[in-house]
């Protein structure tokens, strides 16, 4: 099987098709950043994008990416600089951070579909993605953050980061 | 501007000859803070190390050891923090060191909301004992007198020739010089009005990891030759397998061993590691796959197999509703209410609870001729060299423990069995073993909130204040995780909230009722006081509402009593918080039927909170909880945004435990695996606004982390009260109707 990930196409021929996307990322590929939380896409904490569209990789068995392109929180944007992850830092959105990189996989396809949502859009685009610490209320804030960041600026164009 | 580096090797052989030797060593006393070594750092030659916990490098670079665990407090960076304010530090030339279990750091068992109350002047101290030897070396350097020289941002100056040094270029005269002990260092701590970072916060040191993806968590860990592990327990605590398929979970593809671990079979189950049927496999998911062809099946013991929710629950009700064994009593309770002039009695019930940290516990282990390994996601990592070593027969000092990330602890991660058990298993296979528990094992196998009942009895005046007040707890004891044959709650729990609850009564008794542990309990943030709040909170309100009195009016005319005094320094503290609350929460505002506020306050890990939660009801019963208002006095705050992001954090999880929060047993398996059946708070259900309050005080910093929880479980079941006139005594809220006309 070969799959493509964050614009990297790599074979392998060992690992079962029907192995879902999360554990070829994080036990084959390295890439540990798409975190486990409960195997049956209930906390949204192993969100990543398959063809831009928000997909839990803990169900979505790794044959269903063929000929697709996979991106995760490692490649959502080269320097770190997304408008959404310089909004978490502006409102130091992470308490323990472990939810956190399917969250803003979440949020940023919400932007991508929808670059201005309101509340509501914003309920409906989250609530599949828990957060135990309860930063809620920030990751709102973020999220309309970015959104006006992304209005006022040119994509791409990156804010300093809070440190 | 920057004096020449040739300066300061000159003076480098003239201190040397001043004071032979390469390092300080400084027994443990009571004078040094219980760290051991100061001078040139034995791994890096060219550093400075002071007290085994700060490094200096001839780059300026300054790398602080974070001796606690980052469970998403901010700990990580809060502590580091302080040593750079005090150092006079410049916060973007800090690194911060994780440090190992290692008991000369002191205590690293991250819990009891008390980092900050336990290493807030000791950190002071350090960085202070870095600013003074700095200066002085400095000093030395200049000959001059070390009272005109003075550390500011990364440097330190001479005003009267107008000469500065970087810290980087100290290193070699630091090297040589001995510093302070406690009690000269505390007499050079900076003034409050001089804090740099104290009170004003800095970025989360681990953001931009996390942010990227590339933070390092528990089963994040990559060794080389590496197993993943899923290991398939007794669904009942304390049973033994009695058969499985090891050659069906061996045909399954990736899996290459399958190990017998031994069964734990009777209390006190401690830390240990609970045994098992182990498959281990080249990644995760065929390790799940192999477990699940195992095909187990279990011998339990018959105690345990009888726990079911139901029964169970109704005995424990059933026992506070007779006299129980006294803890407390004082002044005439049974006059008191026999000669009320109305009495209250309430029942409260809370069911048993999981911590549900979104990272379940995982850990991995390499053991080797050396000694063990050990990297995990724990509070405790000193507890978990102790189990390691017991586990496996080996001296504390041959356990390394190392410290990931947490993604999330509660009070879940300071018991180390998971750590054990991939120890176990790297022994048995001779190579690197990750351990990753599946979301069903951490439901089903946790150390649990206790499941708990109370009852409540007060007698009141013709003013509606309580003259007499009784009240009966049973839950099963955290005492019972550590010791056999224990029948109810234990002092340390009752002193959370119940002997020590605010409300003055002429008479008052308390008194505990039975309850066996049938799983493993354990302490899940803020404890006891979660129930112990609840009933007294609740309770309040309901005292308020028999004398038909504003309940906020009455909370406070209760804490006072009939005290002509005054109250005392504690009771104010509380009675403070409560005002603030109420008046930002507008407490006394005019709403319609459906909508509510209620109140709730609690002091718990020395922190005074209050809390207005406003509802809205929709006649058929659907709940919003529009805002939050919480007040908080923790004395002196060392990092604002991270008080009040815990804050914030504490209202969600004291929301999600009152509204959804409930495991059942049934023949003594819990019967919730996943999310679907423990529910948790998510966006859409968390309160767009919560409004955090910090009162301004120098005082001695409380707990943090914990005591924003406990008042928030009254403060809603009150505002629904207020709402619609329903109470709910039984959490959670969820299963109970709403609806109104």
């Amino acid at each position: 099987m070969r799959i493509t990930v964050n614009g990297t196409a790599h074979d392998l021929p060992d690992v079962d098709p029907q192995t879902p996307l999360l554990w070829v990322l994080r036990d084959n590929l390295q890439l540990t950043g798409t975190r486990y939380g409960c195997g049956k896409g209930l906390c949204g904490s192993c969100t990543v994008h398959m063809d831009g569209m928000p997909v839990r990789a803990c169900q979505l068995p790794m044959s269903a990416t063929e000929g697709r392109g996979i991106t995760t929180i490692e490649g959502l944007s080269k320097d770190g600089d997304h408008p959404l992850q310089d909004a978490w830092r502006e409102h130091q959105v992470p308490q323990c951070g472990f939810c956190q990189a399917g969250q803003l996989m979440s949020a940023a396809a919400l932007l991508e579909q929808n670059p201005k949502p309101t509340d509501k859009d914003i309920d409906a685009a989250m609530t599949g993605n828990i957060c135990r610490c309860g930063t809620y209320q920030r990751i709102r804030a973020a999220i309309h953050t970015a959104a006006d960041a992304a209005d006022s600026t040119d994509q791409g164009d990156s804010k300093e980061g809070q440190r | 501007m920057r004096a020449a580096t040739s300066e300061i090797w000159s003076r480098r052989d003239f201190l040397k000859a001043l004071a032979a030797g390469g390092g300080v060593l400084i027994a443990s006393c009571a004078d040094s803070d219980g760290a051991v070594f100061t001078g040139r750092d034995k791994l890096d030659p060219e550093s400075w190390v002071l007290h085994d916990f700060l490094w200096l490098a001839p780059t300026g670079l300054v790398t602080i050891l974070a001796h606690r665990s980052e469970m998403g407090t901010g700990i990580r960076t809060a502590l580091p923090m302080v040593v750079a304010d005090e150092m006079e530090a410049d916060w973007d030339q800090v690194a911060i060191k994780q440090a190992i279990g290692d008991s000369r750091y002191g205590d690293q068992n991250t819990d009891g909301s008390n980092s900050i109350r336990g290493n807030f002047e000791r950190m002071r101290r350090l960085g202070a004992a870095a600013r003074d030897v700095l200066e002085r070396a400095a000093a030395a350097v200049w000959e001059v007198d070390v009272r005109t020289c003075k550390a500011s941002n990364h440097k330190v100056e001479h005003a009267a020739s107008g000469r500065s040094l970087g810290f980087g270029e100290l290193v070699e005269v630091a090297i040589e010089l001995k510093p302070q002990g406690k009690s000269a260092i505390q007499k050079r701590l900076k003034d409050r009005k001089d804090w740099r970072y104290i009170g004003i916060g800095v970025g989360g040191y681990d953001m931009d990891a996390i942010v990227t993806g590339s933070a390092v968590f528990g089963g994040d860990i990559r060794l080389p030759n590496m197993l993943f592990a899923s290991i398939e327990r007794s669904p009942v605590l304390g049973g033994e397998v009695a058969k499985y398929d090891k050659s069906a979970a061996l045909a399954v593809a990736g899996v290459e061993q399958v190990i017998e671990l031994p069964f734990i079979t009777e209390e006190p189950f401690m830390f240990q590691a609970l045994g098992g049927i182990a498959v281990l496999a080249r990644d995760s998911w065929s390790a799940m796959q192999g477990r699940a062809a195992l095909n187990a099946s279990w011998k339990t013991g018959a105690a345990n197999a009888s726990f079911s929710s139901d029964s169970y629950n109704q005995a424990m009700m059933e026992s506070v509703r007779k006299p129980g064994t006294k803890t407390k009593d004082r002044g005439d309770v049974e006059a008191g209410l026999a000669g009320a002039a109305q009495k209250v009695e309430a029942e409260y019930s809370i069911p048993l609870l999981a911590h549900a940290c979104m990272e379940t516990p995982t850990a991995t282990a390499e053991v080797t001729e050396e000694g063990c390994q050990v990297w995990s996601p724990t509070q405790n990592p000193q507890a978990v060299q102790d189990t390691v070593a017991q586990t496996l027969g080996l001296s504390k000092k041959a356990v390394t423990a190392h410290v990931t990330l947490l993604g999330g602890g509660f009070g879940r991660k300071s018991k180390p069995d998971y750590t054990a058990e991939a120890a176990l298993l790297a022994r048995e296979t001779g190579r690197p073993v990750q351990v990753l528990w599946t979301r069903a094992d951490d439901l089903q196998h946790d150390y649990y909130h206790a499941v708990s009942a109370q009852r409540m009895e007060a007698g009141l005046d013709d003013q509606g204040m309580p003259v007499a007040w009784l009240q009966r707890a049973a839950y099963p004891s955290i005492a019972s995780t550590f010791g056999a044959g224990s029948t109810g709650p234990a002092g340390f729990e009752l002193g959370m909230g119940f002997h020590n609850m605010p409300v003055a009564a002429p008479a008052m008794r308390t008194e505990t009722g039975i309850a066996k542990p049938h799983v493993r309990i354990g302490w899940l943030r803020s404890v006891a006081n979660i129930q112990h709040a609840f009933a007294v909170s609740s309770f309040a309100d309901e005292i308020a509402a028999a004398g038909k009195h504003d309940s906020y009016q009455a909370w406070t005319k209760m804490l006072i009593g009939k005290k002509t005094s005054g109250p005392s320094k504690h009771i104010q503290r509380l009675l403070d918080v409560s005002e603030a609350a109420a008046s930002a929460g507008e407490w006394g505002k005019e709403l319609p039927r459906g909508r509510g506020l209620g109140f709730a306050a609690h002091h718990s890990f020395d922190a005074y909170i209050a809390v207005v939660v406003e509802v809205e009801i929709s006649k058929a019963g659907e709940l919003r909880i529009p805002r939050v208002d919480i007040a908080a006095d923790v004395g002196t705050v060392v990092h604002p945004d991270r008080v009040r992001a815990q804050m914030e954090g504490s209202v969600n999880f004291g929301l999600s435990q009152a509204l959804f929060g409930k495991l059942t047993a049934l023949n003594g398996v819990i019967e919730q695996t996943n999310f679907d059946g423990f529910r948790l708070l998510r966006l859409h259900e968390a309160p767009p606004q919560i409004n955090v309050h910090l009162t301004a005080s120098d005082g001695t910093p409380t707990g943090v982390g914990e005591p924003g929880v406990p008042p928030i479980a009254p403060a809603l079941c009150n505002a629904i009260f207020a709402a619609i006139g329903k109470r709910v005594r039984d959490l959670p809220v969820d299963p109970h109707d709403l609806s109104w006309s």
